[in-house]
């Protein structure tokens, strides 16, 4: 009886051994399915940036088998949907630095200023507030911005330059650097603020005021980061498609005149793609080529901010 | 050699422009405040008289007064759930892997610089790459499906970096006790990291849907219909199974781009409609921004390692 007993208490105890380590070794194997699967999601954001870089090519080959590339850059009239069409990018392109131009005037004194103020002046508690009702501005959609391009700055400005037209890339430029004065201004900031204490206490030991620290010490020790601000607002700027697609007009056209109305690169994908047009047509592949300009216009500004970042980085 | 009432002259005066330089500062601050109420102020005056119960409940028509955002509010409603199931998930399971999982291999290193990198690609860009891979490559068409995947695709690094983050401001003591009381990898964040960060990740997710909502431009691009009258395929249906997808394939129009419809009529009374669908879509995002913010603050508080 009592033999029997041990037996039955250490089989069951054998049992229970036995199911502990299936367990364990369920529970590894869940273990490793659930890393995998968050291993996918992360992997994903390659799958999307090779998405984006393949059918951008892949659609701007071929547009770029019926038109020459020379053509493409030289020629100086975009007419893709009229009768004989023409395909010189430039129009678009002046149109894009004309409203990206004037929304960088906007916004780089504006944010820079801003910066100093908030990471230099301003108290905690005046911080607190004031930082995130600015960064409202960058939340609001951006086609109420566009909404209030055409129908309140333009006919504000049209007050003091009667000679305005409805459609104008000024208008549009001056509220694009308005929207994007918080990414401007919040990561000059945060460049601000990790500079050192010590730097700025040597500064006002030698009698310099929270100004001349500012702009002699900490603009220049910063300056890497503030150039990632501005170099983030330009891609911002570039970027921006609504606002110009309502108040800058349409028409492609080969100026740097402010005052005139201008498609920008981004309104004129939009404007193809409100049509309804075939798929593979020219149009239709046209577009794609106007976003590899696009792209390679940001990457471009991108390459230079990185090497003058490199150039002009400071090591505490 | 400067004299020393020199001295005390550039003194006074570098004093001077320091305290104009404050003023300076505080005005450029404001201009910023000053555009946001002047925006409020401009959409409230054209559009208030425009939003009534009929407003919500018409579909756009040709006449001004009888128009509607029935359809664009229906298809915002729609695409966002599309966009909240794929981009939570997917965002949060990343940000966990990166900061709890990832090795440190060059592979991490490229996702991590490939996510910080298209935080930067203009969204017109994704709205090309959702139209010839999601629309014409996978067949999904011009549909709920496709938009809804193509803003979840343009939140996701908002949501990644936001998850990392917050993840990573739960202090490594906390992992230590539950792997110390022999808690898997998984156990540990699913019961003790993913709670504790869980205010920083809902204000990244909220933030980022409220980006969303006013995504215009790359809904165009794939091919949102400007004027529609019709409603997608309601989900729940009255007869087995009781629950219907034909909506994810359907045609849509959203809030911003019945906006843009409205704002690029040379009409007047179209531009009533336009302002005050632009009244209510920054009413959301700044109700959701607001929202967003309580919380940073209320979770920043209430934990104290």
């Amino acid at each position: 009886m009592e033999t029997h007993h041990a037996d039955a208490g250490y089989l069951a105890a054998q049992a229970r051994i036995r199911a502990i380590s299936v367990g364990l070794t369920v529970q590894k194997v869940r273990e490793r399915f659930i890393e995998f699967l968050m291993f996918l999601c992360a992997a994903s954001s390659i799958a999307i940036t090779c998405g984006i870089v393949w059918v951008l090519l892949a659609e701007s080959w071929h547009f770029f088998r019926n038109i020459s590339l020379v053509d493409f850059l030289t020629d100086t009239q975009w007419t893709v949907l009229f009768e004989n069409p023409r395909y010189g990018i430039m129009p678009l392109v002046t149109g894009t630095l004309v409203t990206s131009g004037i929304a960088l005037l906007v916004a780089l004194p504006l944010g820079t200023t801003i910066a100093i103020y908030l990471s230099e002046y301003a108290n905690a508690r005046v911080r607190e507030i004031l930082k995130p009702v600015l960064e409202l501005l960058s939340a609001v959609p951006t086609v109420v911005f566009g909404y209030f391009a055409l129908l309140f700055i333009t006919p504000l400005l049209q007050q003091i330059l009667p000679d305005l037209p409805g459609f104008n890339m000024l208008s549009a430029g001056i509220v694009i650097g308005i929207m994007i004065i918080p990414y401007v201004s919040s990561l000059s900031e945060d460049a601000m603020k990790a500079v050192p204490v010590h730097i700025r206490e040597g500064s006002y030991a030698m009698g310099a005021t929270r100004f001349q620290t500012a702009i002699r010490v900490l603009i220049p020790s910063a300056f890497s980061g503030i150039a990632s601000a501005y170099v983030l607002g330009f891609s911002r700027a570039v970027g921006e498609t609504m606002v110009v697609a309502v108040a800058a007009g349409t028409q492609p056209n080969l100026t740097l005149n402010p005052m005139e109305g201008a498609a920008t690169i981004t309104a004129y994908i939009v404007q193809v793609s409100l049509g309804d047009l075939p798929h593979g047509s020219v149009a239709y592949q046209s577009i794609f080529a106007a976003g590899l300009t696009l792209m390679c216009m940001t990457l471009v500004f991108n390459i230079a901010g990185y090497l003058l970042r490199k150039r002009y980085r400071e090591i505490y | 050699m400067v004299e020393p009432e020199n001295i005390e002259k550039r003194l006074s005066n570098n004093r001077r422009f320091d305290t104009i330089f404050a003023v300076i500062g505080l005005i450029s601050t404001f201009v910023g405040m000053i555009t946001l109420a002047a925006l409020l102020f401009d959409l409230s005056t054209d559009g208030l008289g425009r939003i009534s119960f009929q407003f919500f409940t018409s579909f756009p028509s040709r006449f001004a007064s009888q128009a509607g955002i029935l359809s664009a509010w229906v298809g915002t409603t729609l695409v966002m759930i599309v966009t909240a199931l794929t981009a939570i998930p997917m965002g949060v399971g990343a940000g966990v892997y990166l900061e709890e999982y990832a090795p440190k291999n060059w592979f991490t290193g490229l996702i991590e610089i490939n996510i910080a990198n298209l935080a930067g690609v203009p969204s017109i860009v994704y709205g090309l790459m959702a139209l010839g891979l999601f629309v014409y490559q996978f067949k999904f068409g011009q549909s709920i499906l496709s938009a809804g995947l193509t803003l979840a695709l343009l939140i996701l690094p908002i949501v990644i970096v936001a998850t990392r983050e917050s993840i990573r401001a739960v202090p490594s003591s906390m992992r230590e006790a539950a792997y110390a009381l022999g808690a898997t990898k998984w156990q540990t964040t699913r019961d003790h990291v993913l709670p504790y960060s869980m205010g920083g990740i809902l204000t990244g997710v909220i933030i980022s849907l409220s980006r969303a909502i006013g995504e215009t431009a790359p809904l165009i691009t794939i091919g949102a219909l400007t004027f529609i009258a019709f409603l997608p395929d309601p989900p729940i249906k009255g007869e087995f199974p009781f629950v219907s997808f034909d909506w994810l394939w359907s045609p849509f129009s959203v809030m911003p781009i019945q906006m843009f419809n409205w704002v690029s009529r040379p009409q007047q009374e179209f531009h009533l409609n336009a302002a005050a669908t632009g009244l209510i879509l920054m009413v959301m995002t700044l109700l959701m921004n607001g929202v967003a913010i309580y919380f940073r603050y209320r979770f920043r508080k209430r934990i104290k390692w």
